[in-house]
């Protein structure tokens, strides 16, 4: 299963779906949809936390916020 | 219409509202371009038209109804309480039009709620410069509001703002009630029964969120979970179906009024992304944010020095011109030594503060506050904290008592509490003037590190990196004895850059520096008033005693030199020498003597007044002479009656550094801990655990450099 994690960055996904309940709401509400693109814009030093960009603003996310996103 | 209609400032955290706050208001509440300035209400007036006055309340940032953290509990403690004082007749939605779908995710909450809203598109000059349009009026149509483009940053809009405003508190307003989501009637049909009748969005609002309410008690709450029960709810379920099915009705409708040019697949290259490149990468970024810091303290020390100069020499003339017209008296020597000494203590590192908080407001109103929390997030974890827990260490530089209200963003308890605790280790700026003086007793002007940089201004950079270091080792050892293992999360937004503006900068330096002034001078005057009258009576006739023994002892001195050794055997019989002289045996071990003491018995509530201190008594305890006139200098020219030597070397001052550097010597910031805690025993521990730190790492200082 691919998730946001394992984007390189420059590189898209589309969100297929949420493995974690709690986090999905907030992820939701931030507007990471099922349906939507996300690009891997930024690694920070050390390889965490990450940034995507998502619904036309960059959202920054820690590496295992970011696994719990599936994506296509 | 009513009188004073009362309107809240809705909106995702960094939509602008506290900048519309402010353009409508004219009030100065603080702004920056980071999610999460503002964490508490704040009222102001707005005219509406001749004869009403509206009352404006600012808040915090949201993302949805749904409340994440305590800043954004505030706000729903407010909206979902109609009997609240603070329930709004109206809202201002304040929408970023940078990034319209995420904002209007609120908008659609607030306006279901029943709650009159006006949508304010904010921002418009980012969005273009992303290549958005907007067509508002269309929007405006869909979804049925009166829509108002602003700039609430230059003020530019408010007049369509008001009419907008105007319109919709005359009109009857009309909730939705076909909410975008599925429940069952019976159930609340039940919770309006039990709960007091209202609209089925708040009914809703509160059976999810009850347990964080406060308009419930514990019964009610009780209630609430029975209702849960029965009905099988699942509020974590029912909130996500809601969000999804409310952005299915916002994209449409979204799609249809904003035009992005190009496509979406090739976004124009902004700033923000050419900055990055460079400020988030994964070796440049640590490399930039240690260079600003740098460049903050070299400019803190050397830059300041000029103005410094000036303060201090014309604190000097002002001292000897009263000394030299007004009768000699004791009192004549209270305000001179004492007061105008000890305020000018003050007064002089008004431009190093000045430069400190410039360069604060900087980090903060460009947007490189959160690029900071980013690339630091990582670290900070490791120790326990979060890379939220930036904001407040940083600015705690300025100030622990904002700093530590700054943790309400922290979504996680225990990383808040963790962060809570140690912000105070951060120098803030009333340890500035201790630094500085001791630094310029110990530290050589002239030598230089590398040629470059001032040896003095690097001694000071090291002291903040030591507050630093303290900072979060003590944070990491309060994590190993919390063992929390709550679950933290870092889901934030990274704001685009954005120019400050130059006015704004200046007023809000203006404002903290004269609040630094008054506070810190209020206490200075007050306890050096206290501390002249303790240093100037003794207990019985102690003081004619002093008198007549240094007499006895010395019969062949005459003059000046008799009267300075009368002078500091006074000093030492007083009152204030008394509780010096019992403090003493417990510093000795860290090279302190009883006047030592008395500073750091009058710094106990606030640390600002240790250089106050030092001038009354320095200027109290003898050799007073005319070229001493400066704090510094007569500090320097004070001897060690055990070696004979100078009694401000190396070990002393740093000794002392250290000391002040980790001591808890600040009432106000206790207080605050306690308030945001709610409980004593924080504060408690705070001021026990910083004070054995900083006698042992003093002792440990003092002992090694001897
Ligand atoms: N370019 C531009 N910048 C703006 C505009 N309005 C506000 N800003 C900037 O956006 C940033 C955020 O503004 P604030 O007023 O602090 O935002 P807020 O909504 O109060 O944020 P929180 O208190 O964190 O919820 C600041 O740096 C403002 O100067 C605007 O219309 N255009
Ligand atoms: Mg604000």
């Amino acid at each position: 299963m691919r998730t946001v994690a394992d984007l390189k960055i420059g590189e898209k996904g589309v969100i297929v779906s949420f493995s974690d309940e709690l986090l999905s709401l907030k992820l939701l509400e931030m507007g990471c949809l099922p349906g939507t693109q996300v690009t891997m814009t930024h690694i920070a030093p050390f390889g965490d936390p990450i940034a995507v960009k998502v619904s036309g603003y960059v959202l920054s996310m820690r590496k295992d916020e970011a696994s719990t996103i599936v994506v296509a | 219409m009513k009188k004073s209609p009362k309107i809240a400032l809705i909106g995702n955290p960094n939509a602008g509202k506290s900048s519309l706050f402010n353009s409508l208001t004219g009030l100065r509440q603080k702004t920056g371009n980071f999610p999460g300035v503002t964490m508490d209400k704040l009222i102001g007036k707005w005219n509406l038209e001749t004869g009403t006055e509206a009352e404006i309340l600012d808040l915090p940032g949201i993302y949805s109804i749904y409340p994440k953290s305590v800043d954004e509990q505030v706000v729903i403690n407010i909206l979902a309480n109609p009997q609240h004082p603070d329930y709004p007749d109206m809202a201002i939605v304040v929408a970023d039009a940078s990034n319209l779908k995420r904002n209007l995710l609120l908008f659609s909450q607030v306006r279901d709620l029943g709650i009159p809203t006006v949508l304010a598109l904010n921002m418009i000059d980012v969005a273009e410069n992303s290549g958005i349009v907007i067509n508002s009026f269309k929007l405006a149509k869909e979804l049925n509001v009166e829509v108002a483009e602003v700039n609430a940053k230059k003020g530019i809009g408010l007049n369509g703002l008001r009419l907008a405003v105007n319109k919709t508190l005359e009109q009857r307003f009309n909730s939705n009630d076909s909410l975008p989501v599925e429940y069952s009637p019976e159930l609340i049909d039940e919770i309006k029964e039990k709960y007091g009748d209202t609209d089925d969005y708040h009914a809703l609002l509160w059976l999810s969120e009850h347990d964080n309410l406060k308009q419930f008690d514990t019964e009610q709450r009780v209630g609430f979970d029975k209702l849960q029960e029965k009905y099988g709810w699942n509020s974590k379920k029912f909130q996500a179906q809601e969000t999804v099915s409310r952005y299915a009705v916002l994209n449409e409708i979204v799609d249809g009024c904003l035009h992005q040019i190009p496509v979406e697949d090739e976004p124009v290259k902004t700033w923000t992304d050419r900055l990055d490149k460079v400020f988030l990468h994964q070796f440049w970024g640590y490399f930039v944010f240690l260079g600003i810091l740098f460049l903050m303290f070299q400019a803190v020390f050397t830059w300041a020095a000029y103005p410094q100069d000036l303060i201090d020499n014309g604190v000097a003339w002002l001292n000897q011109y009263l000394k030299d017209t007004l009768p000699e008296s004791q009192l004549v020597n209270l305000l001179t030594d004492g007061l105008i000494a000890g305020i000018g203590g003050v007064v002089v590192f008004v431009p190093q503060i000045v430069f400190l908080f410039l360069f604060i407001s900087l980090l903060e109103e460009t947007g490189y506050m959160s690029r900071v929390m980013f690339i630091m997030d990582k670290l900070m974890r490791r120790f326990g904290l979060n890379g939220k827990s930036v904001v407040p260490l940083i600015s705690g530089v300025a100030c622990a008592v904002p700093a530590i209200m700054s943790t309400r963003s922290i979504g996680s308890w225990k990383d808040r509490l963790i962060t809570i605790m140690v912000t105070p280790l951060m120098s803030c700026s009333a340890r500035l003037p201790i630094y500085t003086v001791l630094i310029a007793l110990v530290v050589p002007e002239k030598s230089t590190l590398f040629g470059i940089f001032s040896l003095q201004g690097v001694a000071l950079f090291g002291l903040y990196l030591l507050g630093f270091g303290m900072a979060i080792l003590s944070a990491w050892i309060l994590k190993v004895v919390l063992k929390a293992k709550e679950r933290s999360y870092f889901i934030m937004e990274l704001p685009s850059y954005k120019g400050p503006r130059f006015k704004h900068i200046m007023i809000s330096l203006l404002n903290s520096t004269k609040a630094f002034v008054f506070e810190a001078g209020k206490i200075i005057v007050a306890i050096s008033i206290v501390l002249w009258v303790m240093a100037s009576y003794g207990p019985g006739n102690a003081m004619q005693e002093a008198e007549q023994k240094v007499k006895t002892e010395n019969p062949t001195l005459t003059g000046a030199d008799l009267e300075n050794k009368i002078a500091a055997q006074k000093l030492e019989s007083s009152y204030a020498g008394h509780f010096g002289k019992v403090l003493e045996p417990a510093i000795k071990p860290l090279g302190y003597d009883w006047k030592i003491g008395i500073a750091l018995l009058t710094s106990f509530a606030a640390r600002e007044v240790f250089v106050g201190t030092m001038s009354t008594i320095y200027s109290l305890g003898g050799e007073v002479d005319d070229e001493n006139t400066t704090v510094m200098n007569r500090m320097r020219a004070e001897i060690n009656p055990e070696t004979g030597k100078p009694m401000y070397d190396a070990a002393l001052g740093f000794s002392l550094m250290i000391f002040y550097a980790f001591a808890m010597q600040c009432m106000s910031t206790l207080a605050t801990t306690y308030r945001e805690t709610k409980s004593w025993r924080y504060p408690a521990i705070q001021l026990v655990y910083m004070t054995t730190l900083a006698y042992l790492s003093a002792f440990i200082v003092y002992q090694l450099l001897k």
